[in-house]
């Protein structure tokens, strides 16, 4: 019965999502307040039925209910019980529910957190998350049921979750990857919303920044944790394989990067409003786009599963009709705008375009290499390439250098116009102390100097001293430095996310390039008693021993460290056995360390007693998820910066004091 | 992305250049679609057809002491297929060899891949032998030099020793109806 | 059908309903003659697909035709071909598919000038901006300073005041 009431739920959560599409719009345009203000219980409705069909399929995991064809792909009897819970997005169908689920929660997010937001703005923005959720939940009634049972023929148990899956990572990265991915659904609804009413003044995009901020934590996030995920469940120590999966995750990631900045420029100053709303566009597109391309197996088909071929063509439909609908809306209603004076050419507004460009272009390049094995199959009439890891790397990393290399002016640079020898001034003595830094670091932590080490080091470098001379050169007008310290929390929330993020790219650029240079590995068999030297770090192999768990047994490999001469640690790297799906899992044994990873795990035997074991000695690897962690942080902080909420309270006021006064103003400067 | 021309403030104030993200998108799902319909994602090419076939040297499953070369395959247009013991699908499609083989007598060479040469005698002994010989690649070294990745695969060769068509995963009734048996009348047409 | 690393992404995405596949990257271990063979080896595995696998490197397949390739890497390194000859050998057996790196061909040239061709497009409609925003200074008067704009909004904010004012009044 349960699995039954999760359906219905399902099928009434399409009735909520369809008058929610459909009632707040029509009353904007009959004028009639009471249909506008509908959205808010009409949202509320949706995610009810939803979250009761949602709380169905998790019961159907505890229960064990084989009859249920998704749970019995998914679980088994012996799964340990925090697994159930976790195996509810194990798979397609589940997952597409809780992402379903998600976007139902923004959607009364936005109802309840938008008490200064005009009523028919309001009622648009819901009506178009209804309207995309109408597209989700369809989706799922007609080709990836859930709740689709197996009878009369129920297996006794389930075939296990995938053993891939019974892990921490794999809990929580799918749900955060999901609030990322749907939130950029708000800025999505406001963009189309804007456009629709034609409002597309500042203010628009003073609502949509929070909640894209914050779309795009969770994203990074997400992103972040699949790649420790990969780097410690795989076994071989790579951490980013630009795979099409993770292109399609990345892409929304840089042009949502490349949006957080378009906003700031379009509500500072009111320009490129029609390339912002573009941006917010593209964005949620990409997410759709990535999900076609995920979903239906479009890319990854080669030999290994067929391509579902209803799911492909439903979700075709549905990008046509959203995004293409979104871009035919864009291009008649966005406004063209005139050169009218606002800014100079070495400005903010300038290099924030910069960035832009640089972010715009690095997602063309993976939506290129992604898709252009279809493109050149197309054209060749079947002959087949392959794009990897090395046509990424080549493309995407002197992007990457460029827009590093401008994101320390970005702060610096003023409004509308900067002096040029100012800026010169300020970042003169920024750059010849990131060079400095850049040579000395490296040649102290490893004697020896590496081009890339010194190039990241010193663009970290760039970027963080930028940020202090950044905030020094503002508080500079303060008398004493005990003032000038005591002013620089009134900065607001707002520069402090700034700050917080860009450190974390630096961060970031440290790890990957100390990982990327310094990295030492071997992959050798040892006998019980034989010893290898990896990265200064003796690995001394014990021999092997069984060890089990509630769903498997494993051969566990006792592998102690030394350095000089001292034992440090031991590692129990684990080959998994998983009688169920009758699955082998490499489970490697790590010692994190701040400044390094030693890393182990444990290969085939090789006949006797000896095993193959492969050792990777990993410094600095962590710091590329702490980076993402604290860019991920700025972004949440910058989106609580107060003045929201202030700008909230007195919004409607100003929007109509903006609309009378504005208008003619901006029409005499042009 | 080109996308951006439409919307610079002043480099083009036409509305035109608006639909420029909306052409751009429906070029990319045209694309996608057109991927999408592509079909058989089995079908790989193989890199070596309309090549000759690779040298080698290797004894024949059933004289171990006889060393073949492939001139010893030339002549007609002949079918050469890649099986092991250990492949449940090389089982599955052994009927319809045999049956090729009797009906219009195309000869079949087999290359008996990654295997242990006495299982697969007894095998062969169990299931019929439809192939004029085996030659046993017990290592994989003329799979890689064919390019295989993995058995079942079937090559079509013509008189001259030259690669015809490649198809990867069993042969059965439909692929012999539809490609290869065209293709081999094609092939005895010409010669 | 063996497992590899992108299905397995695929899964933890949660996206992809695949049952039955399971993941072991192999380790295999071969003695080099020097650590520069064996830094070439990791490089090669790295940039050469496992032609049957979904969307993985050599390296981090356990199919038994990536096996076989590693070894044929294996033995031609230690018989002392170079990298560009160890690639030609497999591309002429498994075509350009084996390929990380695409070869620069008439039918690539769109993949790898593409991206700089978007990025020279980028910066000159920028440029153009700029230029525009110039003539349009000029045509009405000098460009704002700082002290100009702060003039500026400071009679738009009294502006505003006036018509709001006006506003409510009305």
């Amino acid at each position: 019965m349960i699995p039954e009431l999760g359906h219905f739920a399902l099928a009434l959560s399409l009735g909520f999502a369809i008058l929610l599409a459909t009632v707040p719009i029509a009353g904007t345009f009959t004028g009639r307040l009471v249909w506008m203000r509908s959205g808010g219980s009409l949202a509320a409705g949706m995610f009810a039925f939803l979250l009761l069909s949602y709380i169905c399929l998790t019961w159907s995991f505890l229960a064990d209910d084989f009859s249920v064809a998704y749970v019995a792909q998914n679980s088994n009897s012996l799964l340990p019980v925090h697994y159930k819970f976790s195996a509810v997005w194990g798979a397609h169908e589940g997952s597409f529910l809780l992402w379903t689920l998600i976007m139902a929660g923004w959607t009364v997010a936005v109802a309840v957190r938008s008490k200064g937001l005009p009523l028919d703005m309001l009622a648009r923005v819901l009506g178009v998350m209804g309207l995309v959720s109408i597209g989700f939940i369809l989706f799922m009634l007609l080709t990836s049921n859930p709740f689709d049972r197996l009878l009369p023929m129920s297996p006794s148990d389930g075939s296990d979750l995938n053993p891939q899956l019974q892990d921490f990572g794999l809990i929580v990265h799918p749900p955060m990857l999901y609030v990322g991915y749907v939130g950029f659904s708000v800025a999505f609804a406001f963009a189309i919303a804007a456009l629709m009413s034609g409002r597309l003044d500042a203010a628009w995009a003073r609502w949509s920044r929070p909640w894209t901020n914050v779309a795009w934590a969770f994203l990074t996030v997400g992103i972040a944790l699949g790649s420790w995920w990969a780097y410690y469940e795989l076994g071989w120590g790579g951490w980013w394989f630009w795979d099409a999966v993770e292109n399609a995750s990345f892409m929304p990631w840089l042009v949502g990067t490349a949006l957080i900045h378009s906003l700031a420029v379009t509500e500072k100053r009111g320009v490129f409003r029609s390339w912002t709303v573009l941006l917010a566009i593209a964005t949620f597109s990409l997410v759709l786009l990535g999900a076609f391309i995920v979903r239906s197996g479009v890319l990854t088909s080669v030999h290994a599963f067929a391509v579902d071929p209803e799911r492909g063509a439903y979700i075709m439909a549905f990008l046509l009709v959203v995004v293409g609908g979104s871009l035919a809306l864009y291009a008649f209603r966005a406004p063209v705008m005139r050169a009218d004076a606002q800014y100079d050419g070495l400005s903010r507004e300038v290099l924030l375009l910069v960035n832009n460009v640089l972010l715009v272009v690095a997602t063309a390049a993976v939506l290129l290499g992604t898709l252009y094995p279809l493109l050149y199959e197309a054209m060749t009439g079947g002959d087949k390439i392959s794009v990897g890891p090395p046509y990424f790397n080549a493309v995407f990393v002197p992007l990457m250098l460029l827009l590093l290399v401008a994101m320390a002016a970005g702060p610096l640079a003023r409004w509308k116009r900067t002096s040029g020898r100012e800026l010169m001034r300020n970042l003169g003595r920024v750059a010849v102390a990131s060079i400095v830094l850049g040579v000395l670091l490296p040649l102290l932590f490893t004697g020896a100097l590496d081009l890339w080490a010194v190039v990241a080091v010193a663009l970290a470098a760039w970027i963080t001293l930028s940020l202090v001379q950044d905030t020094l050169s503002r508080v500079a007008h303060k008398g004493d430095w005990r003032s000038r310290l005591a002013a620089i929390p009134k900065l607001g929330a707002g520069y402090a996310g700034m700050w917080i993020a860009h450190i974390g790219i630096a961060v970031s650029v440290v790890g990957i390039a100390i990982v990327v240079v310094y990295s030492d590995e071997r992959d050798v068999r040892m006998t019980p008693g034989d010893t290898v030297e990896v990265g200064g770090w003796t690995f001394r192999f014990d021999g092997i021993r069984p060890a089990e768990g509630p769903n498997w047994t494993a051969d566990e490999g006792v592998i102690t460290v030394l350095k000089n001469g001292r034992e440090r640690t031991t590692l129990l790297p684990q080959k998994r056995h998983y009688p169920v799906r009758g699955m082998v899992m490499t489970q490697a044994a790590i010692n994190p360390r701040f400044t390094r990873d030693l890393y182990v795990a444990l290969g085939e035997p090789l006949g006797g007693q000896a095993w193959a074991v492969r050792v990777h000695y990993k410094p600095f690897v962590r710091w590329i998820w702490m980076g993402a962690l604290l860019m991920a942080f700025g972004g949440v902080i910058a989106a609580v910066d107060r003045r929201y909420r202030r700008l909230a309270e007195r919004a409607v006021e100003r929007r109509r004091v903006a609309s009378a006064a504005d208008a003619p103003l901006a029409e005499g400067t042009s | 992305m080109s996308e951006h021309a439409g919307t610079a403030p002043g480099s083009m104030p036409s509305r035109a250049s608006l639909f420029i993200p909306l052409v751009v998108f429906l070029i990319i799902l045209a694309l996608l679609w057109r991927g999408f319909s592509l079909g058989d994602p089995h079908a790989l090419p193989s890199a070596l057809l309309n090549q000759p076939l690779p040298e080698f040297a290797l004894p024949v499953l059933h004289e171990p002491g006889r060393v073949v070369g492939s001139e010893a395959m030339h002549g007609e247009p002949f079918l050469l297929n890649i099986w092991a013991t250990w492949c449940p699908t090389c089982r599955a499609e052994h009927a319809e060899l045999a049956r090729i083989a009797e009906e219009y007598g195309v000869p079949i060479f087999g290359i008996n891949y990654k295997d242990n040469p006495a299982e697969a005698r007894r095998w062969l002994a169990r299931y019929g032998d439809p192939y004029v010989f085996s030659v046993v690649d017990a290592d994989g070294s003329l799979g890689i030099d064919l390019g295989v990745y993995g058995a079942p695969e079937t090559f079509l060769v013509d008189a001259e020793g030259v690669i015809r068509y490649k198809r990867i995963g069993a042969v059965d009734r439909r692929v012999w109806d539809t490609k290869l048996g065209p293709l081999l009348a094609e092939l005895r047409d010409a010669s | 059908m063996r497992p590899d690393g992108v299905l397995l992404r695929s899964l933890i995405l949660g996206l992809l309903l695949i049952a039955g596949h399971g993941q072991a990257s192999s380790i295999d271990v071969y003695e080099f003659d020097t650590r520069e063979q064996e830094a070439r080896f990791h490089a090669l595995n790295a940039e050469l697909r496992c032609p049957k696998c979904l969307n993985t490197n050599l390296w981090g397949s356990d199919a038994p035709i990536a096996r076989d390739l590693r070894r044929t890497v294996a033995t031609m390194l230690r018989e002392g071909h170079s990298d560009r000859e160890i690639r030609n050998y497999l591309v002429s057996r498994y075509g350009d598919f084996i390929l990380y790196n695409p070869r620069f061909t008439a039918k690539t040239a769109v993949l790898w000038i593409g991206p700089f061709v978007l990025l020279f497009l980028g910066l000159a409609i920028i440029g153009v901006m700029i230029r525009n925003q110039r003539r349009a200074a000029r045509a009405g008067d000098q460009l704002m300073t700082p002290a100009d704009a702060e003039r500026v909004a400071r009679l738009r904010a009294e502006l505003r005041q006036d018509t709001s004012g006006a506003a409510s009044r009305s």
